[in-house]
């Protein structure tokens, strides 16, 4: 078991959930995110006050998944967010101690595995 | 001779309509999502100083100089002559008139924007509102109000169903249709990201509008007063029918269904405010909420994205009371004519008419001047641009910045050389 943590752009997020979907990949948390992976500078201004938007809005997909889900849903991280601009993220792979499905006790494999796969 | 009451309610009336350009603003940026706030906001504003300036250089002259059938003179352009004496048949200094009418240009201009918001650029936006607010509302003010052949031949037009409604309505989905969808129109589900400021744009338009219809009159006399309690009447027959029509449909009263209610009940009552007794009034309220009501159910299943409902709301709604005057004016309480329920067959044939011009050349107008906009430049913005939102891309400026992690600027050069922790990005 890994957890499968993908940093994406947030107006990818639409594509990235239609991807993972695709690879059947069901189990999903995202969270609204800030960041900054060395794109470029975004200079915004505000009554004259001008600043560099250093921490760029991003979203984070947590995908907790079996081993033979790893690559797919890798790929679909990859194929949904995107573009060729610096700036469309990171996936980082942990490996899994222990999961535990709350509403039954079900454990690890049994515990990733979506209701009804 | 220039009246102390007229003048001092006209004055009032002229600042209440300008409400109404940013409370259509903030109506409008609630509907879109998070990341056009901003720019969807601006385009109403924007109209403020494009339209005020055409209004003021030319289309005030189009609209109201002489009685040319189909556009006024240019005597009036520049605003010459137009000055601190009364207007000819008028008890209110001519520049006040002029004032009025400016700010019946600008929101209507600003309500266009409501079918191209989230994908058009903001240049050849601010390009097409100057030319709209002269080759499109001036004429058809022209037309409705100022002497040409709509008003001339008998047309009923107390506040604008002519120009504002139906001019911005038609135009608007002449203007969907040639800047064309949002790129995920039809296969995202593209929400409306803040239902309270829907909710106060809504509130504060009506509140504008008992200056749009009440001014309407030019006096304190009786058309005006008629016309500020019908806008109190029908706009709130619209909303409880609609609220019941949501009921039925889906069992829930919405509230954006509510807002858009008092738009459109707002809307209706514009063109026979001034005409049809307060009864008829609340009918009409009821009357006006079906077509619109059934065009906003409709409209997601075509691929025209004509994305803040303009049509629906004005266009339709402005139809609606427009031929609605032709049935139910009535002589004892306007003191200019009946409907055909008192007899007038010929009102609603003068009524009728006004109903097909006024979409046709707002729709063909609109649809040339884009094509032609839009051979000059881009209208729309970038798949890239569009995804990334239109505040960032054309303001440099986000509705809700978090403000973490961004860094001051320093505007003298050499702090950013002596403290290389101020130069270095994060």
């Amino acid at each position: 078991m890994k957890l499968v943590i993908g940093i994406v752009r947030p107006e990818r997020v639409n594509d990235v959930l239609r991807a993972l979907y695709k690879a059947e990949v069901r189990g999903i948390t995202l969270t609204r995110v800030q960041g900054h992976g060395g794109e470029l500078e975004r200079v915004e201004t505000y009554r004259g006050m001008t600043v560099q938007v250093g921490m760029e809005d991003k979203a984070r997909f947590e995908i907790a998944v079996s081993d033979e889900f790893v690559d797919p849903a890798i790929e679909a991280l990859c194929e949904g967010g995107r573009t060729g601009e610096v700036g469309d993220g990171k996936i980082f792979v942990v490996p899994l101690e222990r999961v535990v499905r709350i509403r039954t006790g079900e454990e690890d494999n049994a515990a990733v595995t979506p209701v009804g796969a | 001779m220039i009246n102390a009451g007229d003048t001092a309610w006209m004055l009032a009336a002229t600042a209440l309509v300008l409400l109404m350009t940013p409370a259509l603003g903030l109506f409008y940026a609630g509907l879109v999502r998070e990341k056009n706030t901003l720019n969807t906001f601006m385009m109403s504003i924007a109209a403020l100083a494009v339209a005020t300036v055409t209004w003021a250089l030319i289309g005030y002259s189009i609209a109201f100089d002489g009685d040319g059938s189909i556009l006024g003179g240019l005597h009036n352009a520049f605003l010459h002559d137009v000055g601190l004496e009364p207007r000819a048949n008028s008890t209110i200094p001519h520049i006040l008139f002029f004032a009025f009418q400016a700010t019946f240009c600008i929101v209507t201009t600003a309500l266009v924007s409501g079918a191209v918001v989230e994908r058009m650029r903001f240049g050849p936006f601010l390009v097409f509102a100057a030319l709209w607010s002269v080759l499109v509302y001036a004429v058809l003010a022209h037309w409705a109000f100022g002497g040409g052949w709509l008003i001339s031949g008998g047309t009923l037009d107390f506040a604008g169903g002519v120009p504002v409604e139906m001019g911005s309505g038609f135009s608007a989905l002449a203007a969907a249709i040639v800047v064309g969808g949002r790129k995920d129109y039809g296969r995202q589900a593209l929400l409306p990201h803040n239902t309270v400021y829907v909710l106060l744009g809504a509130g504060l338009l009506w509140f504008g509008w008992f200056g749009f219809n009440g001014g309407s009159g030019f006096s304190v006399g009786a058309p005006g007063v008629l016309a500020f309690t019908n806008t109190l009447l029908t706009p709130a027959c619209t909303l409880g029918v609609w609220m019941i029509l949501d009921i039925i449909r889906g069992r829930q009263a919405t509230a954006i269904g509510a807002a858009t209610a008092i738009i459109v009940g707002c809307v209706g009552i514009t063109p026979a405010a001034g005409f049809i007794s307060p009864m008829w009034a609340m009918v009409l309220g009821v009357v006006a909420a079906l077509p619109s009501y059934a065009v906003i159910i409709l409209r997601p299943r075509f691929r025209i994205d004509e994305t803040l409902d303009v049509l629906a709301a004005h266009g339709v709604a402005g139809f609606t009371g427009i031929l609605f005057i032709g049935f139910f004016a009535q002589k004892g309480w306007n003191g200019v004519s009946d409907g055909l329920v008192y007899g007038n067959f010929d009102q609603l044939v003068d009524q009728v008419l006004a109903a097909l011009a006024a979409p046709a050349y707002a729709f063909g107008m609109t649809f040339a001047l884009l094509k032609i906009i839009g051979a000059v430049t881009p209208l729309r913005s970038t798949t890239h641009q569009e995804a990334i939102g239109m505040d960032e891309t054309f303001h440099g400026e986000e509705a809700y910045p978090s403000g973490e992690g961004a860094v001051l600027v320093m505007t003298e050069p050499r702090a950013k050389q002596d403290d290389p922790r101020v130069a270095t990005p994060v």
